[in-house]
């Protein structure tokens, strides 16, 4: 099949929303257990989620290929413009200019967040019961609590921003006037998003995680 | 020059220069004297008359284009400090000196301040935008169109082709072939119209080709850069609406 432009860059938008950002979005609110129910509600999140049905098979195609696909393909997309923001430093250049930076910022993060999370569980090293455990040892180095503040930030507004970008890209958001509510919009989204999500990670630090094995 | 020698105002200019396609660019400066109400195109046929850089040393002349003078024509758009714009628009008095002038590198440069913007009509030719009116008997007259949509159409019709929203574009650039802001607004114009709409599959399908609609990533320079103040960013969200609905067509009907 010949690669076709058009429809690989339009997969690529559909992805970063769903099932991306559907994702990310289910992660945040599952991550906030730890905030809102401590130990014990972060453990009976991480046991639901782990007996959802065909679990292997939602993550292979709800998360892992959408993922590889929309990280590989934007990081060739960010890399081909010619940025001009010194020259037209407008707000959407700015924001254009964001979009990529925070895209490569999540696409290291994540790889990372993964090497020491799933990754780990798949190699056995832990169990799905020492999640809460591993997160505890991660964010309590004080470097470590500031990368992982850093990725998140730049997750939830590159998913934000590029819930902008979606909008209008599709043809939903035409005249300026929507685009400029949507603009405030998703920049409150990515506000909230960052503040729960920081909330999240910074309960993980608390010392009632420290001893949970299950 | 008419102007008395004593304590004359001059203005500096420093002109990124190009000798020939394939050469080095280098940067020249100027001094010329001043005159009241002069453009950058004026204080180019200054240095034309008397071809002499800063240095004092003789020179050859500046090579720029321009046609209509009146920002209508496209033909003198270049970088003027720091901005992509039109030549005869801008206005020694309203420019801060020394006045940096440079060739729109998106687009080759052919030589000093000429560029080439074939890039642009080919992407017209791409998009069809032209209205088919001939026929092999007369066709009578073509519908009527309603005046709220002719006025939107005047303001898309203002496109003077100058490519200053694909220079202040980041998304067009030589190693892409993206038809750029211009071309996208112009199939909204030749779609909107109502004998043009009798062949708009045929545009939204160049939209959803090769160097398309997709190249644009929404940084929306172009609206804020078109000297015609063209709503160049709703001409392309509106167009994404068509491109979509035209792809739902085309999956589930054929």
């Amino acid at each position: 099949m010949k690669w076709d432009y058009f429809y690989s860059r339009r997969l690529h938008s559909l992805l970063g929303v769903i099932p991306l950002g559907v994702f990310l979005i289910m992660h945040m609110l599952s991550n906030f257990r730890a905030f809102e129910g401590g130990p014990e509600g972060f453990q009976r999140q991480v046991e639901a989620i782990h007996n959802l049905p065909l679990l292997l098979f939602l993550e292979i195609f709800g998360i892992w290929l959408p993922l590889v696909y929309h990280g590989v393909y934007g990081l060739f997309i960010a890399f081909q413009a010619r940025h001009n923001v010194n020259r037209y430093g407008y707000f959407r250049n700015q924001m254009f200019l964001w979009q990529r930076i925070t895209g490569v910022i999540t696409i290291v993060f994540v790889a990372w967040h993964t090497a020491h999370t799933r990754l780990q569980v798949a190699l056995g090293n832990i169990t799905v019961d020492e999640l809460g455990q591993q997160m505890h040892a991660i964010v309590t180095n004080p470097i470590y609590y500031i990368l992982y503040i850093i990725g998140i930030v730049a997750a939830t507004f590159h998913f934000a921003n590029g819930m902008w970008a979606f909008l209008v890209s599709w043809g939903i958001t035409v005249g300026p006037r929507a685009q400029r509510v949507s603009s405030y919009i998703w920049m409150g989204v990515f506000v909230i998003m960052s503040v729960l999500f920081i909330l999240a990670i910074t309960a993980f630090a608390n010392t009632e995680f420290a001893g949970i094995t299950g | 020059m008419a102007v008395a020698q004593t304590e004359q105002k001059t203005i500096r200019l420093i002109v990124t220069r190009q000798d020939s396609p394939d050469s080095q660019p280098y940067e020249e400066e100027f001094e010329i004297p001043y005159r009241p109400n002069m453009n950058v195109i004026s204080a180019f046929m200054e240095i034309q008359r008397n071809p002499v850089n800063a240095k004092g040393e003789k020179t050859t002349p500046v090579c720029w284009e321009a046609n209509c003078l009146e920002e209508v024509c496209g033909a003198c758009s270049m970088v003027i400090n720091g901005k992509a714009r039109q030549a005869c628009t801008a206005l020694i008095d309203k420019l801060e000196q020394p006045i940096r002038i440079e060739p729109m590198r998106t687009f080759p440069v052919v030589r000093d301040l000429i560029v080439d913007r074939s890039r642009m009509f080919e992407a017209l030719k791409k998009v069809k935008a032209w209205i088919p009116i001939d026929g092999t008997y007369d066709l009578g007259p073509g519908p009527r169109m309603a005046e709220s949509k002719r006025q939107i159409a005047y303001e898309l019709s203002r496109c003077m082709t100058c490519g200053v929203c694909l220079e202040v574009c980041p998304n067009v650039s030589e190693n892409n072939n993206f038809i750029g802001p211009a071309a996208i607004s112009q199939v909204r114009l030749f779609n909107m119209h109502p004998t043009g709409e009798m062949n708009k599959e045929e545009r939204l399908d160049a939209l959803m080709g090769d160097g398309g609609i997709e190249g644009c990533g929404n940084s929306q320079n172009c609206v804020q850069a078109c000297p015609k103040g063209i709503p160049l960013t709703t001409s392309i969200a509106e167009m994404n609406k068509e491109v979509t609905k035209h792809m739902f067509r085309k999956w589930l009907n054929t």
